[in-house]
């Protein structure tokens, strides 16, 4: 369970100008929800799920995780980049086994484990390639992996597959949520897609331009697996355009 | 159709050492003065005769420890220097101003201060050595580290690699191997340019550098040239191996050929 209160982020910028990234969210996350987060570009969406990863302090304000403070980053949170992020000087393997070295498991023991996670993405196959020898989709699937393996109540995932095309993009969202019903994460997921929304999420917030306050929170109610197309899917996705819509052109103006 | 490729490399390479070397005895034949210019055939037979002295591996031997001593020492104190000014800002705010007042002095002008230290010893040779080398495997080291990407840092921390120890020895060093590399390669290559020079003043009777030196005073102008023929020779040999052994074992990740 997440709790976000009366939130406040000012960055300082070289200039000796103060931009608010966010002001006073307040959010409730239960345990194993999906939540989307959508707004406008350079609305906070980043800052915040920085701050709750621990990377980032905000200047007011309390977050907790199952009850307990968020000081730094731990254990209990992963997070999945924007931009690739494996290491590029270890095979996927031992990309995946990383964290488990560090909880000083063997080495046997923590091989077996990364090689469940990869069949999980579906990459057994790659175990002994270097990073630079996979596509993007695959990269950020063993970034989702690596962060899986180390066990998170919280998966944080910041527009993971924005740099691949639909159809890749497409297919991980599918595998996303085979994971995520297999492991039952909670997961905190920002795109720009209403489409990428409205198929992935319980819940889907929806920022307001700078500076970024919570602008409304949707539930979508719609079984799973989900109709891309379905009329319940459309009504849904009307609604978020609309009010994204108006953000947008906020940011604008 | 690689291989053919290859082989017509190979065959313009072969044929533009050849000419040159035709051209050079040319005009050596011309001139005719030994003490002036050297022949080819000059050269080789000086050579032939330094080999089978056996004098001529004692002078590589002599050279290569000096130069093993200043690199061995500018890898132990340029990587640790450059890892922590790298990381730890304010270790590098209190050393950069001394190390940017320093490393603007050529190396050779620390001849007197290497044999009032150390004396005419193998190590006021290594001194010299290390001056050249350090400075590019620290400045190396150092820019590495800066380049860490971020990103490569915070998955770090997510994942649990939190102590500044973990940071660095799991995450900063290996992202910054192929700038280390660099520097110690180009390292090497100047800290050999110092090995003539460290030589010169006499820390021993034996050495690529100081035959030079000892050659030009007899003026055996063949002679000389073998020598700072095998100067080259080796220079060229210790950095192709280095590079061999970057790639084929150190590097094996990367993508691109860097180094
Ligand atoms: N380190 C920083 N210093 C100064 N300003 C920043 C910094 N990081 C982000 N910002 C600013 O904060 C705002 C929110 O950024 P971000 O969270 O990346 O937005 P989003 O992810 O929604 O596009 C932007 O205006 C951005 O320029
Ligand atoms: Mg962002």
């Amino acid at each position: 369970m997440l709790s976000i209160k009366n939130l406040n982020k000012i960055y300082h910028t070289e200039e000796g100008d103060e931009v608010v990234a966010l002001s006073d969210i307040n959010l409730y996350v239960a345990d194993k929800e999906f939540v989307c987060f959508i707004g406008p570009s350079g609305c906070g969406k980043t800052t915040l799920l920085r701050i709750i990863a621990g990377l980032e302090k905000p200047d007011s304000g309390t977050l907790t995780v199952n009850k307990e403070p968020i000081t730094g980053p731990g254990p209990d949170r992963g997070m999945v980049f924007q931009e690739y992020s494996l290491f590029p000087w270890r095979t996927v393997l031992k990309n995946i086994t990383f964290s488990l070295e560090l909880k000083k498991i063997p080495k046997s023991e923590r091989e077996k484990i990364a090689r469940e996670f990869l069949e999980l993405v579906g990459l057994l196959e790659f175990a002994d390639s270097y990073p630079h020898e996979l596509s993007g989709g695959m990269k950020q699937r063993v970034a989702i992996a690596r962060a899986m393996v180390n066990d998170p109540d919280v998966l944080l995932m910041d527009e993971p597959f924005g740099a691949v095309d639909a159809q890749t993009r497409n297919r991980l969202q599918h595998e996303l949520l085979n994971i995520w019903e297999r492991k039952k994460k909670t997961v905190l997921f920002i795109t720009h897609s209403v489409d990428e929304a409205v198929f992935l999420a319980d819940k889907v917030v929806v920022f307001t331009a700078r500076p970024g306050r919570v602008k409304e929170v949707i539930n979508v109610d719609l079984p799973r697996p989900r109709e891309r197309t379905s009329f319940e899917a459309n009504a849904v996705r009307e609604h978020l355009l609309a009010s994204l819509g108006a953000e947008i052109q906020a940011a604008i103006d | 159709m690689g291989q053919f490729l290859d082989m017509r490399k190979r065959t313009l390479e072969i044929t533009s050492v050849a000419s040159a070397i035709i051209i050079w005895e040319i005009i050596a034949r011309i001139i005719n003065k030994k003490y002036i210019l050297p022949s080819f055939t000059d050269v080789g037979a000086a050579f032939l005769k330094l080999v089978s002295g056996g004098e001529l591996y004692r002078d590589i031997i002599t050279s290569l420890n000096f130069f093993v001593i200043g690199m061995g020492v500018a890898i132990a104190v340029g990587i640790p220097l450059g890892v922590m000014m790298g990381w730890f800002k304010t270790i590098d705010k209190a050393i950069d101003p001394i190390i940017e007042m320093i490393r603007p002095i050529p190396p050779l002008a620390w001849i007197p201060f290497a044999i009032l230290w150390f004396g005419l010893t193998k190590y006021a040779a290594g001194f010299v050595i290390f001056v050249g080398a350090v400075f590019p495997i620290l400045v190396n080291t150092y820019t590495g580290f800066r380049n860490t990407p971020k990103v490569l840092v915070e998955s770090g921390m997510v994942l649990g690699c939190i102590k500044n120890r973990d940071l660095i020895f799991r995450i900063a060093l290996p992202a910054a191997l192929p700038a280390i590399a660099t520097g110690v390669r180009v390292g090497m290559g100047v800290g050999w340019m110092c090995v003539v020079a460290a030589e010169m003043f006499g820390v021993s009777t034996y050495g690529i550098g100081w035959k030079i030196w000892h050659w030009n005073d007899l003026h055996h102008m063949d002679l000389v040239l073998t020598y700072m023929l095998v100067l080259g020779f080796i220079a060229l040999v210790i950095d192709r191996l280095f590079r061999y052994i970057v790639q084929e074992w150190w590097l094996k990740w990367q993508t691109g050929i860097v180094v």
